[in-house]
């Protein structure tokens, strides 16, 4: 069982912002959904299949990127050619 | 070289575009002059792309998606870009930040989702073809809601370069069209090997749709006929099924015991690669700014608050929460077993059949308003998402109406087949449709 302490931790480390007027909703959705998660431990068992995933590489080769202009051009705030970002400290 | 300015003013009354170029220039080729229509979470340079979500409301990609420059080298106008689920995520178009999209068959229900918007602009005859994107059924769903034809390619075939990403491992961008022909003709547009795209297949698809289907096997999981599938539906569909009997296809009975965790692995799959995906969306790139006299996290909460609608936040958390420590064994790692289920499967059944028949949805297109509760709506996907997850080819194709409503056959092929699954769908078409 999530509580709501939970999902206000969750929506902390995601930075996804949280009212608490919103918090009794997205809790009881959260339980709602993750109760029905539970199928997978029932179609889970040591004998399941393994997993088929491995990595291809390509070498690093240097290529041609957008301009800084290009890339600025949709930034609110920018300064002296860098994107301005809230403040770190 | 021919070429010219395609002019569109339409009538958006289902609200089918967010964005629509009144003057379309198209130049000489195979699409020369045809209007098409593009999702909304596909890049176009120079014209907005907002994944139907305020926090890029304003954003104008400095480039193409790859699926666009093809599109554009054979010459088609590209008139406007369509309504969406925000980022992709839903299944009625309703969780557009700029309304919803109404089906044209009935503007009381819904096209489907999340390419509702490109399903309804073809349906009400506004464009000939349009792309969609589709991780769980995006492309199928909204085609069968609405009454047309759409393609989920193989996954690596169409390249993803430019696609806004919701979640890589599942998602393809496909053909959208009226009939069989032109979502052929569309597939052999958008597809080619893509370096950009680090899973794109060098499989280039140039094919001319063969209506044999004599001998076809035709296997049919029971589980596609299981709880949750509207009766009257399944009974479409299995009349569907026979009419290809008659067409000379073998129809096999099979199994498909996967299903039972596929909707469950897919959701814990796509919403974790959305939880990480999405982080990019602070702001600050693109989209609304973020205070920069604010603290970071304090201003970044901010802006993803007001800038993500409640279905995207959700999918947020739920993908943060599977992921997080202590729950990552219980959630995502069983995913990734269910998932490789749904592979084996596949392989197994494609010993024996050539492809692979069912219903697209288990009920017709849902009334506005009347899928509130999250759960019930991923439910709905049932059918959809084993194709994604193993990576597939499927095609929805109109088979018949249920309460006057359309109804998807779906087709689901062996990888790199995509042209087996629109042969069938083109027999289908052609010679038991009605």
């Amino acid at each position: 069982m999530i509580e709501e302490k939970d999902v206000e931790h969750i929506a902390e480390l995601a930075d996804i912002g949280m009212e608490r007027s919103e918090l009794a909703e997205f809790t009881a959705q959260f339980n709602e959904i993750l109760d029905y998660f539970g199928v997978l431990d029932q179609a889970w068992t040591e004998a399941s299949s393994e997993v088929e995933e491995y990595n291809i590489f390509r070498d690093d080769e240097p290529a041609g990127s957008l301009s800084q202009e290009d890339v600025l051009a949709n930034a609110k705030e920018t300064e002296d050619g860098f994107f301005r970002a809230p403040r770190v400290m | 070289m021919t070429g010219g300015v395609f002019r569109f003013r339409p009538d958006d009354r289902y609200h089918a575009f967010i964005t629509c170029c009144e003057e379309a220039a198209y130049g000489g080729g195979h699409l020369s002059g045809i209007p098409v229509a593009v999702k909304d979470n596909i890049s176009t340079k120079g014209i907005m792309t907002t994944c139907a979500s305020a926090i890029l409301w304003g954003y104008v990609p400095p480039y193409n998606a790859y699926v666009v420059d093809r599109l554009k080298s054979e010459g088609a106008a590209i008139v406007g870009k369509t309504n969406m689920d925000e980022f992709g995520m839903g299944t009625t178009t309703e969780n557009s930040a700029f309304g919803p999209t109404l089906n044209p068959i009935d503007t009381g229900r819904v096209p489907g989702g999340s390419s509702g918007g490109s399903a309804a602009a073809v349906a009400a005859g506004m464009v000939r073809m349009a792309l969609g994107t589709d991780t769980g059924g995006s492309i199928r769903c909204p085609a069968a809601f609405c009454g047309i034809v759409g393609l989920k390619p193989t996954y690596g075939r169409v390249s993803r370069y430019g696609l806004i990403a919701y979640a890589n491992s599942l998602e393809q961008i496909g053909p959208m069209a009226a009939n069989v022909s032109d979502v052929n003709l569309l597939m052999s547009i958008i597809t080619g090997h893509d370096p950009r795209d680090s899973t794109s297949y060098d499989q280039p698809y140039h094919h001319v749709p063969d209506p044999g289907i004599h001998g076809l096997r035709v296997g049919v999981p029971e589980e596609f006929f299981g709880k949750g599938v509207d009766p009257r539906v399944a009974s479409v569909v299995w009349d569907a099924i026979s009419r290809m009997e008659n067409q000379g296809a073998e129809i096999i009975s099979c199994r498909m015991p996967s299903m039972s965790a596929a909707l469950a692995a897919y959701y814990v799959t796509c919403t974790s690669e959305a939880s990480s995906n999405l982080a990019r969306f602070d702001g600050v790139r693109y989209g609304p700014g973020a205070d920069p006299k604010k603290q970071w996290h304090e201003a970044f909460q901010e802006r993803r608050r007001e800038g993500f609608g409640k279905e995207v936040r959700r999918r947020i958390l739920l993908g943060t929460f599977a992921l997080s420590s202590g729950y990552y064994g219980k959630y995502y790692a069983k995913a990734q077993t269910a998932r490789q289920e749904v592979r084996d499967d596949f392989r197994r059944l494609f010993r024996d059949v050539d492809v692979l028949a069912g219903p697209t949805m288990p009920t017709i297109a849902f009334k506005l308003g009347e899928k509130t509760d999250p759960l019930s709506m991923y439910l709905s996907d049932v059918l959809t998402v084993p194709a994604n997850l193993a990576g597939v080819p499927a095609i929805s194709v109109p088979c018949g109406t249920s309460e006057g409503m359309p109804v998807g056959l779906q087709i689901m092929g062996r990888w790199f087949e995509d042209e087996r699954v629109v042969d069938a769908a083109f027999a289908f078409e052609q010679g038991g449709a009605s």
